[in-house]
């Protein structure tokens, strides 16, 4: 019997709930296979499960908030035969969800029993969903077949405006529509103030800056996109997290996790890019194994993490396994990024914008695109001088494009 | 004053007749057997042979007519003793009734109404217990009525005849032993839908001998928690779609019971003018509770697993909560 647990979807997260299950008893389920979506605090996540076999029980209901680690399902191994006693101390409730409470409506219309497209939800329930801001993916649906209901919709922005404290301003809460979003924002804020909060507490950081010439690799991505049609070109952010990557390969003390008292290094390096959300917050999944990835290939997978995280539809390994996180706050124009690093990760590179800037070369001045980039880097880990020789390899990386 | 749908509608005949020399009773067996539903007894002696006219058995003979008589002015009820036969008549009423007033550019109008039992219930087997209503109702150039209360019953004839174009009365012939309570108040059109119960979670739209099995299916719901609206149509053509518009709007949900069969039914109709209008109120899919697509069987219990049943409607409308 294996048994699937809640994982952390970030060190932040410590319990979770349960929006969704994509499989049911009895489904055969692949290593990477979406199985379920989890409201962190932060985003509506889809998890991915790890081990391969068949559900045998779904322990965890929709609507349920359990704590990070809780066995949410077990699954049979390939040949191991379904046991008669329940396994786990949770009690069995899954078939009640399962397909034969589907009314037996005699002659029922066939369309009915076709798997939907996405989550199910009815028309009224997208209308006064979008009314009140709510993100419908986030609502757990108990009308027919599992469907959001507008009552569902109309008690989770209900729900989403209770948390948020009110103090003395009771007048204010017939008025629920307007503050879903801002419910919301602050469940993020408050996730961001305590992985920061404990970053600043616990990480020992140093921060190193260097300005890095940008005339070669802006050159050099000129000529590449002229070739390219236009919804193919990369962006200079990619470039970016390409020779991070291969830098990073060098120095394995900046890629990997504090955890129990020591370093642990990672032999994979998955980038967390730090995107910010429009509603306000800011969230950083996981591009994987990006010094793997060709740079058209980077570029489509930061376009597409992008637009899912936007749009809150981002897997559970994408949350919790960045490796080391880039943030890239030039597009806002700044020179220089001080990072705070996201536990437990031990590194955060930052870039500021590409500028044209004076730059002595030869005995000369000249005007050329520079770029500071920046290193926060935890002190219990690596030190200084091994940071130092990091942005400089980065720098010469960064000379030579071609080789991204 | 209580009063059965039977006798609703002889006491309808009754004063039409009295009221307009020009209407007259035509049908098989309406005058000396008092009609095969006991519509027209006693009306052979109080109005005579010439107005009360018993008929050979030729829908289509007949039918035409009195299709004939209107054109030359009359005013005819005709009754055809059940929609099963009213096919041999299919091109009277399709073909000449429904369209001469186009046929003619406006010249002739066919100011006739047909009167006819429908639906099965009574273990008369695949050939007498058909539904057909929607096959009339999707006509241009037709008024489809389909009286379900005695009020109805009493007052939609006249309404009918004073039509200047053809139209339809189905009378369920589960409803002719229906007794209720005459209202005051006649009724003074045959344009609109009613709400027969008001409530506000899911509407049942139906309409006929449907209509009794749905006020059950909405009781047993009410005990259930279930607040039930039920629209009875009343008219199947014209539709009253502000009526049916506005009690979905309101629930956000509904079921359409209809006894014809599934497949081109008149409730398919109504689901897509919903779907088509309403889609952003709805709160669940659409459902229907129709025949099941079987002849009709003679076998009591096999009869009644296939017409829609107050238990059938009462699974629909929970399936749509979710529950």
């Amino acid at each position: 019997m294996i048994e699937f647990r809640l994982p952390s979807l970030g060190s932040d997260m410590d319990q979770g709930k349960l929006l969704e299950w994509h499989v049911k008893p009895g489904d055969a389920v692949k290593r990477g296979q979406i199985v379920a979506v989890v409201d962190t605090s932060k985003a509506a996540v889809d998890v991915e499960i790890w081990q391969e076999g068949t559900i045998a029980q779904l322990l965890t209901q929709p609507g349920e908030t359990i704590p990070v680690g809780t066995v949410m399902a077990t699954l049979l191994a390939a040949g191991e035969v379904a046991s008669t006693m329940p396994v786990t101390p949770v009690p069995p409730v899954a078939p009640a969800l399962g397909p034969a409470q589907a009314p037996a409506m005699p002659g029922a219309a066939p369309s009915s029993v076709l798997p939907a497209l996405r989550k199910p939800a009815s028309p009224a329930a997208r209308k006064r969903a979008r009314e009140l801001d709510v993100d419908i993916d986030s609502v757990t649906g108990t009308g027919p077949h599992g469907a959001i209901t507008i009552d569902d919709v109309e008690k989770f922005a209900r729900s989403a405006i209770a948390p948020v404290p009110v103090p003395a301003m009771r007048t204010v809460q017939s008025a629920p529509a307007v503050s879903v979003a801002a419910a919301r924002h602050a469940e993020m804020r408050k996730a961001i103030a305590a992985a920061m909060s404990r970053s600043k507490r616990e990480i020992p950081h140093y921060y190193l800056s260097e300005a890095v010439l940008m005339r070669r690799a802006v050159d050099w991505l000129k000529r590449e996109n002229e070739t390219r049609p236009l919804i193919e070109r990369v962006l200079m952010g990619a470039l970016q997290l390409k020779a991070v990557a291969l830098t990073l390969k060098r120095f394995p003390e900046l890629n990997g996790y504090w955890r129990d008292g020591g370093f642990q290094p990672s032999t994979v390096i998955h980038i967390g890019v730090a995107i910010s959300i429009r509603q306000g917050g800011l969230i950083a999944p996981a591009l994987h194994d990006v010094d793997c990835l060709a740079l058209p290939e980077l570029m489509r997978s930061l376009a597409d993490l992008v637009k899912r995280a936007r749009a809150g539809s981002l897997r559970s390994s994408e949350m919790s396994d960045a490796t080391v996180t880039v943030t890239n706050l030039g597009e806002q124009g700044v020179d220089t990024v001080h990072g705070v690093i996201y536990p437990p990760q031990v590194a955060l590179i930052g870039f500021g914008r590409v500028a044209a800037r004076p730059w002595a070369e030869d005995g000369a001045l000249r005007v050329a695109p520079v770029t500071i980039a920046s290193l926060a880097a935890d002190h219990r880990v690596s030190d200084g001088h091994r940071g130092a020789l990091f942005l400089a390899a980065l720098r010469e990386q960064l000379q030579h494009p071609e080789e991204l | 004053m209580k009063m059965s749908y039977r006798e609703a509608l002889r006491e309808a005949l009754r004063e039409a007749m009295s009221a307009d020399s020009r209407v007259f009773l035509m049908g098989e067996d309406v005058g000396r057997y008092g009609g095969s539903y006991a519509v027209s007894k006693g009306l052979l002696d109080e109005f005579g042979p010439d107005r009360i006219r018993d008929t050979p058995l030729s829908e289509l003979g007949f039918v035409g007519a009195g299709i004939g008589a209107a054109l030359g002015g009359m005013r005819p009820i005709v009754e055809v003793m059940t929609v099963n036969f009213s096919l041999l008549a299919l091109d009277q009423i399709v073909n000449t009734a429904a369209l001469y007033r186009h046929m003619s550019a406006g010249q002739f109008s066919v100011p006739v109404v047909i009167r006819m039992a429908s639906g099965a219930g009574r273990q008369i087997a695949a050939q007498h217990s058909h539904s057909f209503e929607n096959w009339y109702a999707s006509i241009p150039g037709l008024t489809v009525l389909a009286p379900a209360t005695v009020d109805d019953a009493r007052g939609m004839l006249g309404l009918a005849l004073a039509d200047p174009d053809p139209v339809l009365i189905f009378e369920h012939a589960q409803l002719y032993n229906l007794e209720e309570e005459l209202s005051a108040d006649k009724v003074s059109e045959i344009r609109s839908a009613r709400v027969r119960r008001a409530g506000s979670t899911v509407s049942l739209i139906t309409y006929g001998g449907s209509l009794p099995k749905t006020m059950a299916a909405a009781e047993m719901l009410a005990e259930e928690g279930i607040d039930a609206e039920v629209i009875d149509l009343r008219v199947l053509r014209p539709l009253d779609e502000a009526t049916i518009l506005a009690s979905v709007r309101k629930c956000r949900r509904a079921v359409v019971i209809d006894e014809c069969w599934r497949s081109g039914s008149l409730a398919g109709e109504i689901m897509a003018r919903i779907a088509e209008q309403a889609f952003y109120d709805l709160d669940a899919p659409l459902a229907r509770v129709c025949s099941e697509e079987v002849p009709m069987p003679y076998a009591r219990h096999l009869e009644e697993a296939a017409l829609p049943q107050p238990a059938k409607i009462v699974a629909a409308a929970k399936a749509m909560l979710g529950k």
